[in-house]
């Protein structure tokens, strides 16, 4: 899949390439500064000023058992990462090619890197308080225009944490106070100084939005709308219908400059003037494009059938519902519209909406051909994705359900690649497939079990063997025995 | 309720032992009577009381206590039901010291939360036991974890109020699925953020709130006769908050100090030697940085084994192996999951303090005898003679998430597993109810 990438990037590409050749260039550039107020596309990613630097290591990974989330398991195999790919995958015993780090993986598992498809790390960071808080833009119920790439703080302690827990990628998502909550961004798990360094290569934005108690709690505690689940609806309805107006003004006006353009002397007077953009109806036109995934927080069956319904009658694809405690109770409906589930292990019952959440809803959705996820929404449980999945399976196993390993390591692997649309890159062990690999000391759905090792596109961002030092500065220097500590070495 | 102190609850166990060796305790209901022996045979039994028996023989009494313990030679009592349970492993029933089971069905709905008191500061009488629900659905759903004992505490105020203990089983056949056995087993305060909001603003207020009130609690003991007719200086709270409080002194009901930082640590320790208290850090995040003072004076503390983030500035110290170096200095580790609904994970908590460094057998401990010490009751919380039999029968290691628990025991009295609202839905929902095709997507 191909992404518009920046619009300014390619813009500024553009001039300077029209500065570097004069305007007798050869290739027409593909955007001009008159295009500069009006978008080509409607997943322009931001520009990149402080981009990671990665220094992928050659690895090779021996006599491991190798759990490649495709359907395979190796025992005893070998795994080559080179240039942050995985290279080979093997049963054989492979060459190390020169200068490669060779790891004994005797007694021990390897996984691709976990994926998160519901975390809010950055937006509402540790330590919880007021000033960091900048998960909800619940300043209206319908915030499209909002990217919770610009909210995600890159020092939260927690996502060095997630990494420990061989977590390689996780989409930071708005909260769900609003219908409409607002773009999510993807993140793959390397250092980086804005959220913008930390975005995963080639991943789409994502859209949240949410039904259920939280938008009526929120707005009806104020006396607005929605206070009622049919206020939602009408919310909901309402500004996707404005959504799709503006989208065909928008495509009147393309129209109309390609009429303009293709005349044969384009009268500058006459030229189309674009429309005035609208951000967060943007937002929505990019997700009834597609180019946008949307994922929707959604509890009931009842509600997520209605917004089924939603989907069809505004024309745009749900790619993910999330906590939907309650899709084992729908799950022929969900595995025939290929919408994926995410949702938890064992929580329930905090709200009326998760009254009836069961350990077995995700083999359930498994069972019926769908495609189901465990995801965190928690800074805790995002560092043991691996025991959460390990749980719905024996929960599963226990009702006497038929599932594999292999199918619930898909739960925190394969399954969420594919709902944030990056599953072509990462989220199996597969040669081609970016090295985003963990190292377990024990097999991963044992509650012992650690990751020994983390590969992010073949950097080893996490070796349990070091002591790291912290990634977020907010945890440099935070007690007096680090300062004794300098004493004694000054004396 | 009138108070057990620790000495007392140790006689009341000798008593019985003594009647149950001759006849039928006084004090036994036609219900308990008609339980019949029974005899756990072939486990590996972790008794927490510094064995571990293989092919073991359990022999649960009449009155639910447990009547023998030993290898496979233990003498069978004539006409006991033999379970054969070799192969598994039988460890005490699990507690947790620090939950809102049964007074909190769903917590966002507020006519089913009954954990707090009013509005005030000082809440010490209030008794969270007085909105136990035993048929809370969440209780069956705990059980699958293995729970057959929980702190129930209240929440909220500079002092929150009175804990309780609950049992996860039918009290003497009654249909229900839990009950209250002791409603004042400690009384709740809160120090730190949480207590520093509560008094007004800052941990200083705290303290000064909880020194007057403890000067009143003294004097209202000693002026009683006067406050009664009247002559008595103003005190910081009402008759019975001061009342309550009274049970706290002279080491008695032991006091949950809710609190996090090293620092607030050593102002409650402080504190708890300047009135006369029993303290039991709960939370503790900072505790590992205090863990000698901790250890020298057997306070025990109640951990969230899995805390390892700033959650909150009090807590800027946390890390996932907590418990494990206060269980090596020597202070008594309690674990817990601080939780409602997840009670029932308490199991996968202590498995997760192992694998942050703490030893098995202190983690068993630590979710079973040492909540059980903490709290006083001497008479629940490891394999031995004469102690309750709660006993929980797992396919393979209790902390091991592809082990499930087989059999539960509460009073000696087996408990159903699958009774429970979950598992029910599951069963109704393994087909799909018949409904047409679903349609397709256009």
């Amino acid at each position: 899949m191909q992404y518009p990438k920046s619009l300014l990037f390619l813009l500024a590409a553009a001039l300077l390439a029209g500065c570097a050749t004069g305007s007798a260039g050869d290739k027409a550039p593909e955007f001009t500064a008159e295009d500069i107020d009006w978008p080509e596309g409607m997943n322009a990613q931001p520009r990149d000023l402080t981009p990671v630097e990665v220094e992928p290591e050659t690895v090779l990974i021996e006599g491991a058992t190798i759990m490649t989330a495709t359907g395979e398991v190796i025992e005893g195999g070998s795994l080559l990462l080179e240039d942050g790919k995985i290279a080979r995958v093997s049963e054989e015993k492979l060459d190390a090619p020169e200068g490669a780090k060779v790891i004994d993986g005797t007694g021990r598992f390897v996984t691709p890197g976990l994926i998160d498809t519901h975390s809010h790390l950055g937006v509402y960071p540790t330590p919880y308080v007021k000033a960091h808080s900048d998960g909800n833009e619940a300043s209206a119920p319908t915030t499209p225009q909002v990217d919770a790439a610009h909210s995600t703080w890159p020092q939260d302690p927690g996502f060095q944490k997630a990494l420990a827990g061989g977590v390689t990628a996780l989409q930071i998502l708005p909260g769900s106070a609003n219908i409409i909550g607002g773009r999510a961004v993807t993140l793959e798990l390397h250092p980086g100084i804005s959220a913008q360094a930390m975005h995963f290569d080639g991943a789409p934005d994502g859209l949240k939005m949410a039904c259920g108690e939280n938008p009526k709690r929120v707005y009806g505690d104020r006396g607005g709308m929605p206070s009622t689940r049919m206020g939602t609806m009408a919310v909901w309805r309402q500004t996707l219908q404005k959504a799709r107006e503006t989208r065909r003004a928008y495509e009147k006006y393309r129209e109309a400059l390609a009429r303009w353009k293709s005349a044969k002397e384009p009268d500058p007077k006459s030229k189309p003037q674009p429309p005035s953009r609208d951000l967060g109806m943007e937002t929505l036109i990019g997700a009834m494009e597609g180019d946008i995934l949307v994922h929707i927080h959604c509890y009931r069956a009842d509600e997520m059938i209605q917004v089924l319904e939603l989907a069809d009658e505004f024309d745009f694809e749900i790619r993910s519902f999330h906590h939907a405690l309650e899709a084992y109770k729908i799950r022929d409906v969900l595995a025939e519209w290929n919408v994926a589930v995410s949702t938890w292990a064992d929580w329930w019952g905090y709200k009326v909406e998760m009254h009836d959440g069961i350990p077995q809803n995700a083999a359930l959705i498994h069972a019926a051909g769908g495609r189901a996820i465990i995801h965190s929404d928690s800074p805790n449980d995002i560092q043991r994705l691996n025991q959460e999945a390990a749980k719905a399976y024996w929960a599963a196993k226990h009702e006497g359900m038929e599932l594999s390993e292999d199918d619930a390591l898909r739960w925190i692997t394969a399954n969420p690649a594919w709902a944030l649309g990056i599953d072509e890159a990462t989220g199996t062990i597969e040669a081609g497939k970016r090295a985003d690999v963990v190292l377990w000391s024990k097999h991963p759905f044992s509650v012992y079990a650690e990751a020994d090792m983390v590969w992010v596109e073949g950097v080893r961002e996490y070796d349990r063997a070091e002591d790291p030092a912290p990634w977020s500065d907010f945890e440099v220097g935070q007690f007096a025995d680090d300062a004794s500590a300098d004493d004694e070495e000054v004396q | 309720m009138r108070l057990l102190n620790g000495q007392i609850r140790t006689l009341l166990i000798v008593l019985a032992l003594c009647l149950w060796g001759t006849s039928a305790s006084a004090q036994t209901s036609p219900d308990q009577t008609a339980l019949g022996q029974t005899v756990l045979r072939g486990a590996k039994v972790h008794t927490v009381a510094g064995e571990v028996i293989d092919d073991a023989v359990i022999v649960v009494g009449k009155d639910g206590k447990i009547a023998a313990v030993g290898g496979p030679d233990t003498k069978v009592p004539e006409g006991a039901e033999v379970v054969d349970v070799t192969g598994k492993v039988i460890t005490p029933g699990l507690v947790d010291a620090f939950t809102s089971l049964g007074v909190v069905e769903i917590w966002q709905t507020g006519s089913t939360v009954d954990h707090a008191g009013s509005g005030d500061a000082v809440r010490a009488a209030f008794s969270v036991s007085d909105g136990f629900n035993p048929n809370s659905v969440l209780i069956p759903i705990t059980r699958t974890g293995g729970v057959t004992s929980v702190v129930v505490v209240p929440g909220g105020g500079l002092v929150s109020g009175k804990a309780a203990w609950a049992r996860l089983g039918a009290e003497n056949g009654a249909k229900q699925a839990a009950f209250v056995d002791d409603a004042s087993v400690a009384m709740v305060v809160n120090h730190g953020e949480r207590g520093a909001r509560a008094a007004g603003g800052s941990r200083g207020a705290a303290m000064e709130s909880l020194r007057e009130l403890y000067d009143d609690v003294v004097f209202y003991r000693d002026n009683k006769e006067g406050y009664d007719q009247n002559r008595s200086r103003k005190l910081a709270a009402s008759r019975l908050d001061l009342e309550n409080l009274g049970a706290t002194l002279e080491q008695g009901m032991p006091v949950l100090f809710r609190v996090n930082r090293a620092s607030d640590i050593r102002v409650v320790l402080k504190f708890a030697d300047e009135v006369g208290l029993k303290p039991i850090i709960v939370g503790g995040a900072e505790a590992w940085q205090v863990a000698d003072e901790l250890a020298e004076r057997k306070v025990p503390v109640v951990v969230e084994p899995t805390l390892n983030l700033p959650e909150r500035f009090e807590k800027l110290g946390a890390r996932a192996d907590n418990a494990a170096l206060l269980a090596e200095a020597g202070v008594p580790v309690v674990l817990s999951t601080f939780s409602t609904h997840n009670v029932r994970k308490l199991r996968q908590a202590a498995g997760n303090a192992v694998r942050a460094g703490m030893s098995h057998t202190d983690a068993l401990e630590a979710i079973t005898a040492a909540p059980a010490r903490a709290l006083g009751r001497d008479d629940i919380g490891t394999v031995e003679v004469g102690k309750a039999a709660d006993l929980v029968v797992w396919s393979g290691d209790p902390f091991e998430l592809s082990t499930r628990v087989e059999r539960l025991y509460v009073d000696g009295a087996e408990t159903s597993l699958d009774n429970n609202r979950q598992h029910k839905l599951f069963e109704r929902y393994r087909e799909l109810p018949r409904r047409g095709e679903p349609a397709e997507r256009d």
